[in-house]
């Protein structure tokens, strides 16, 4: 230390004392910085990121410009993030065929490869909820189900209907059925809040509580056979009222026809 | 004792001296004669004849229903659990484990899951509830536009409608037991509703609910209701309801030798008990057929209630859809006085609601004292020949299908892709145009219809047969009707437009009209003035058309 001392007021030691730094600070970016971020530039992003802004050009830049930076038909996309990509394009909302009420879902135009060349050019213009992962949508445990439902019941049951039937909304709006809908797509609709639909990010609705939710709806959309029979769309009485009056009235009224037509009839003498 | 027996024994001999009972069938009989009185009963009901025909069966459908909801609700009973309590399920269906919940819907849970039987009794008891009450309107549909409601029955119509009235609250509270996320949903409507009766609704709300919304009492409350009032009068009701079908004796059509005196058909004995018990089980297969292939008020998939949860797709069942229609396509209509609010947006369909049930049950008074007339009736009318009340009831039942949609306007709005408000302006309009619209196209209809009658009585049925004449001329042959055919489409009365009296009497003093006899004589000539009926083929024009040459 004394060595190190004597020599403190060295000219050169100011030099040596920012080289030291610089070297710290950089060697610790170096290892703390995201990985992802460190390669912006490796080759197979930054090809993604090109590919997807020719697509980008093709299919939608009429409506959202060149850069994603909006028009008067279609919204800015600058901090949209790739989650919301994924959803538009991947549930074939987008591109739209026309403008109305809202965009409903339709056939998949493009392939999962180029809806994430799309994603990438479309992250790369700002800051937003990214494609969540496998796990973070797949439920492990059995409890989620029942959870989810409650969450669900209060947070999506007022459109999306107790069993995610969808219904009404003003003018012309809705909310869509969740049956048949892609358990990543679920999850990327709650990160976005895509058309009418509220975002629930998660600082309002943690991870745990997303994936809870998809569990749910999956269970009810998919996978549970109805204990009680048809379940008539899942759409509560008034497809029970019609039901009732056509097949069961309906029903009766014809046997009453039929019983009322077979009679005993008086011998003619 | 028995009218019966002394009738052929004679009333001077005492009955002891009565041959002694030839088998064990006969002497049973004879004891419970002796304490019951059977035999006048039997021999003077057993033998009561019905008259044939498919829509005088609607009213059983509703009586089997009834005696079906009785026997599953009772069953329902047994496992039922009427109580607010909070418990944690723990049952056998998993999507709802750990979930808090009331012991109502955890019990009702427990029925649909795990007692043997229970969902199915369950789905039969809500459907044949559903079936119940739209028999009752097609039997009330079928006693309308007959005109069975003239004397002597109006008292026997008020009955059924109070069947229907209990009905369908019977329905709503039944219903609204379980505790699961819609029937909350149902009840908190039910407390909005009372909370908007002005001065006295939240007095009545805290009498209802025992404190604030929802409260433990509600449930409680309405189970005694559902199971114990509400049946116990509607039983009381029916069985007076039977016993005037069977004093007043059933009404029939127009046909060759049936008068208004007589009662053409077979004997309840043993025909219509055959029948009728055959059809009791029709019924009651139907019906679970029906629960077992379809999902009724699937209380899993609701979830149980909590206030602060709701779903889309909130309707009632579909006989209180109505009353969801008129709230849901009011305007939210608000009057703010002296710190209180007056909330015209629910009170007013809630008045309007009773207004819609109480025009059905007034009616029969309304045009019994129009027509003035007093006589019996027992021969049943052709819809057709009474234009103007045909077509006030079909301009009800459009009232009432404009109300159903408006009640539903949001499965419109999502199934034929509509927007949801222009569904809310169309019903707002259609609400007093459709059944004016709908009044004037069926009484024109109607016309239609006895137009045609009159051409087929006076030229006959076309044949379909093309008949060249010798100058080149063709017509179609027209086959005179059989005379019962003719007899049918010629038996009504037409009833005339009441006359006021002249001005002045034969003193020549004025006289005095009262305003009421003004309007009933301008209400009159509407039912049955010029524009009203057509003037039915009287015997002579028949004659002189069918026996002179040929066909025009």
């Amino acid at each position: 230390m004394k060595k190190l001392s004597a020599r403190r007021r060295h000219p050169l030691a100011a030099l040596v004392v920012l080289l030291f730094a610089l070297a710290v600070t950089g060697g610790l970016y170096a290892a703390f910085a995201p990985a992802e971020k460190a390669q912006a530039d490796s080759s197979a992003q930054s090809l993604a990121i090109d590919e997807g802004k020719r697509l980008f050009a093709v299919g939608c830049s009429s409506c959202h410009g060149l850069n994603g930076q909006g028009s008067s038909t279609g919204p800015s996309l600058v901090g949209v993030g790739s989650a919301a990509v994924d959803f538009q394009v991947g549930t074939g909302r987008m591109p739209a065929q026309q403008p109305g009420a809202q965009i409903p879902r339709k056939k998949v135009i493009y392939s999962q490869a180029e809806i994430d060349q799309l994603a990438a050019f479309v992250a790369s213009f700002g800051p937003g909820p990214v494609v969540p992962t496998k796990d973070q949508y797949t439920s492990t445990s059995p409890d989620d189900v029942a959870k989810g439902g409650e969450l669900f019941r209060t947070n999506c049951a007022q459109c999306h209907n107790f069993a995610g039937s969808g219904g009404a909304l003003t003018q012309g709006k809705y909310a869509p059925s969740l049956d048949g809908v892609d358990p990543k797509h679920i999850y990327e609709a709650m990160q976005t809040g895509p058309q009418n639909m509220p975002s629930f990010p998660d600082s309002t609705m943690p991870e745990a509580q997303k994936k809870q939710i998809v569990a749910f709806v999956r269970h009810t959309t998919s996978e549970e056979p109805n204990p009680g029979g048809l379940a008539l769309g899942s759409l509560g009485p008034v497809t029970e009222g019609l039901f009732g009056w056509i097949f069961g009235l309906g029903a009766l009224i014809a046997v009453a026809i039929w019983v009322a037509a077979h009679t005993t009839k008086a011998k003619k003498s | 004792m028995s009218s019966a027996s002394s009738a052929t024994t004679g009333a001077t001999k005492p009955s002891s001296t009565r041959a002694k009972p030839a088998n064990k069938g006969e002497a049973a009989a004879d004891y419970l004669d002796g304490r019951l009185g059977i035999y006048s009963l039997a021999k003077a009901n057993l033998r009561k004849i019905f008259p044939d025909h498919w829509s005088f069966m609607l009213g059983e459908i509703c009586l089997y229903t009834f005696v079906i909801i009785i026997l599953t609700g009772v069953y329902l009973t047994l496992f039922f659990t009427p109580s607010m309590g909070e418990v944690v399920y723990h049952g056998t269906y998993a999507p709802l484990n750990g979930i808090k919940m009331s012991e109502a819907y955890a019990s009702t849970m427990n029925i649909s899951f795990e007692v043997r039987g229970g969902l199915l009794i369950r789905q039969i008891h809500h459907w044949a509830a559903i079936v119940f009450i739209a028999a009752m309107f097609v039997h009330m549909m079928r006693v309308f536009f007959t005109g069975a409601f003239r004397k002597p029955r109006e008292i026997n119509w008020l009955f059924g409608f109070l069947l229907l009235f209990l009905g369908m609250f019977d329905g709503f509270m039944g219903y609204s037991l379980p505790d699961d996320l819609l029937s909350g949903t149902g009840i908190r409507f039910m407390e909005g509703a009372v909370l908007a009766v002005p001065l006295v609704g939240t007095y009545l709300q805290m009498f209802m609910f025992g404190g604030e919304f929802p409260g433990n009492d509600i449930i409680p409350r309405l189970f005694t209701v559902h199971v114990l009032l509400i049946p116990g009068i509607m039983v009381g009701l029916l069985v007076a309801h039977l016993i005037l079908v069977f004093y007043h004796k059933h009404t029939q059509f127009a046909g060759p030798g049936k008068t208004e005196e007589n009662v053409v058909g077979m004997p309840l004995m043993p025909v219509y008990m055959a029948k009728a018990g055959g059809f009791f089980f029709l019924v009651f297969g139907i019906i679970a057929a029906m629960s077992a292939i379809a999902t009724v008020n699937p209380i899993w998939a609701y979830g149980p209630y909590r206030p602060d949860q709701v779903s889309t797709d909130a309707q009632p069942d579909w006989y209180m859809g109505f009353s969801e229609g008129l709230i849901r396509v009011m305007p939210g209509w608000e009057i703010h006085l002296w710190g209180h609010t007056l909330n015209l947006g629910v009170f007013i369909p809630l008045m309007v609601f009773p207004m819609v049930l109480a025009v059905i049950a007034v009616y029969p008074f309304l045009e019994s004292w129009i027509t003035g007339d007093k006589r019996e009736h027992h021969i049943l009318d052709r819809p057709r020949n009474a234009p103007v009340r045909t077509a006030l009831g079909v301009a009800w039942i459009s009232w009432y299908l404009v109300m159903l949609i408006g009640g539903g306007n949001d499965l419109v709005a999502t199934h034929l892709h509509l927007s949801l408000n222009d569904i809310t302006y169309f019903v707002r309009t259609s609400f007093f145009l459709v059944p004016i619209i709908v009044f004037f196209v069926t009484k024109r209809w109607c016309l239609g219809l006895q137009r045609r009658d009159k051409e087929k009585v006076l030229h006959g049925r076309e044949t379909g047969v093309i008949k060249r004449l010798p100058h080149g001329e063709f017509v179609e042959i027209h086959a005179q009707l059989p005379a019962d055919k003719l007899h049918k489409l010629t038996a009504h009365e037409q009833l005339q437009p009441m006359e006021l009296p002249a001005e002045v009497d034969e003193n020549g003093v004025k006289r005095k009209i009262g305003r009421l006899t003004k309007l009933r004589a301008k209400i009159s000539k509407g039912y049955f003035g010029e524009y009203s009926q057509i003037a039915k083929p009287t015997a002579e024009e028949h004659h002189e058309i069918t026996s002179g040459h040929g066909h025009h």
